[in-house]
């Protein structure tokens, strides 16, 4: 928890950091439209994958920084040889890193909703799937960030690690708004992405932290 | 006895090596005899199929290259275990050696199938759930060796790239199974995948006999890349030198 809060200090006197990926993600769906056309109900049909996509890329934007200052000031070293197991500490670093990217993303993601005409109902479903199925990204995200720690390229290397990875949340999040909008309901979707988040926090951690030993080596 | 401490024996490259070398052969003249054997059966023997004529037999290519696309994931992910678990420095050179082979295969499958697509349902590709995960899959083997290429220490390449493998093993079914049913929710394409409920034996020997040309060629082009990634490896050593001055006194490479 200590961990947890120490991030977010960090992250905190870095606001512009946050901020970017938020705007990038903005820039990215308000792209879309300029690209294919503004019929409402093209735009409707894309909004949930168009959405989703984004969503994954500002999530990726900031994973390079999870662990990269840690590991040049030594810091990361010294959480390695503390007492407490590093799963746990990366595990307070996974939550940090989604409470700054991807809680954002999830309180932004109605409005650019609405850009896309989407029905309120839809609207609603669409960020709790943010909210349930971002810290799965960030749990994920954790294990490629750790393995590409310290690399030359690392941030095109990351996304060609994590983004296949991504698939399962992409399908099931955007599936959550999809269901919605065609009226079968999105429950199954957002029960299968919590299914996936809970699994990847779970799990997730202790391979960011095998990875992160074998980067410190 | 014996055998237990052969095959440690084998786990040094320099044993491995020669054992290598002498393998390679066999290897490639049987896949030469399979495949051969397993055209004949293919091309010439095999009847014409009713609903898709002659076009079906690009099957005996595309079959057995997703089989060994798949295999050969699983190899790789095996072979991390066993460096991970025991260090031992030959599993993180056969994973990386057996590599490309994989991504060939993936990449084969996919175009095969292709070929084979636009004659028989007029379309190249399909959001189909096999031909999307065998996609994901060749995103995996790009992936794999690109994070290995990327890290100049090979221990540490070896290591992370066998994490990288295990994640991706943990995952592979996890996105088989949500692209199927992203594909069943969807129902866009009319196209159905499943293959006509009967196969002449010729066609299943045939098809058979190819995938095992397949499996021996994998085995032998990925000794042949083990052992030139030995040598670069081991270049310090004694015997590597040793091996690079018979080469070059025997006058060949």
């Amino acid at each position: 928890m200590a961990v947890v809060g120490r991030d977010l200090k960090l992250a905190m006197r870095r606001q512009a950091d946050i901020v970017s990926a938020l705007f990038f993600f903005v820039i990215v769906v308000s792209l879309f439209p300029l690209g294919i056309g503004p019929e409402p109900d093209l735009l409707r049909k894309l909004a949930p994958g168009v959405l989703w996509v984004a969503a994954l890329l500002a999530t990726m934007l900031s994973l390079p920084r999870l662990f990269a200052d840690d590991y040049r000031d030594g810091t990361l070293e010294q959480l390695a040889l503390a007492p407490h197991p590093l799963g746990l500490v990366v595990t307070g670093k996974v939550i940090a890193h989604w409470l700054v990217s991807g809680l954002p993303l999830a309180l932004i993601a109605p409005v650019l909703g609405i850009q896309f005409d989407l029905a309120a109902d839809a609207l609603v479903v669409l960020t709790g799937a943010i909210v349930i199925g971002t810290p799965a990204l960030s749990g994920i995200g954790a294990i490629g960030a750790a393995l590409t720690l310290g690399l030359r390229g690392g941030g095109v290397l990351l996304s060609l690690l994590v983004l296949p990875l991504y698939i399962p949340v992409l399908i099931f999040g955007a599936g959550a708004v999809d269901a919605t909008v065609t009226g079968l309901g999105g429950e199954g979707h957002l029960s299968l992405l919590a299914a996936l988040t809970f699994a990847s926090l779970g799990f997730a951690p202790w391979a960011s932290a095998a990875a992160l030993k074998i980067a410190l080596e | 006895m014996t055998d237990r401490f052969n095959l440690y024996r084998y786990a040094a490259p320099s044993a491995f090596y020669p054992l290598a070398g002498a393998m390679i052969p066999y290897f490639a003249a049987v896949a030469v005899v399979f495949g051969l054997a397993g055209l004949w059966l293919g091309m010439l023997v095999a009847p014409t199929d009713f609903q898709q004529g002659e076009g079906y037999r690009i099957i005996f290519i595309h079959v057995p290259a997703s089989w060994m696309s798949m295999f050969i994931y699983l190899v790789m992910a095996f072979w991390a275990a066993i460096g991970l678990a025991f260090n031992t420095r030959l599993s993180g050179m056969m994973a990386q050696a057996l590599a490309p082979t994989g991504a060939l295969m993936a990449f084969l499958s996919l175009w095969t199938g292709a070929l084979w697509g636009k004659p028989m349902w007029g379309t190249w590709w399909v959001w189909d759930a096999r031909l999307t995960s065998e996609l994901i899959l060749l995103f995996l083997y790009i992936g794999y060796m690109a994070l290995v290429a990327a890290i100049d220490d090979q221990r540490r390449a070896d290591k992370a790239g066998g994490l990288l493998l295990l994640v991706g093993v943990v995952n592979i079914p996890i996105i088989y199974f949500s692209v199927k049913w992203w594909n069943t929710l969807h129902q866009g394409a009319s196209v159905s995948l499943t293959k006509s409920p009967s196969m002449a034996s010729t066609m299943l020997w045939g098809m058979l006999l190819m995938a095992m040309c397949f499996w021996m060629y994998s085995i032998a082009v990925a000794l042949m890349r083990v052992r030139t990634i030995m040598l670069e490896r081991e270049r310090h050593t004694d015997w590597v030198k040793a091996e690079l001055a018979s080469l070059g006194a025997g006058g060949e490479k």
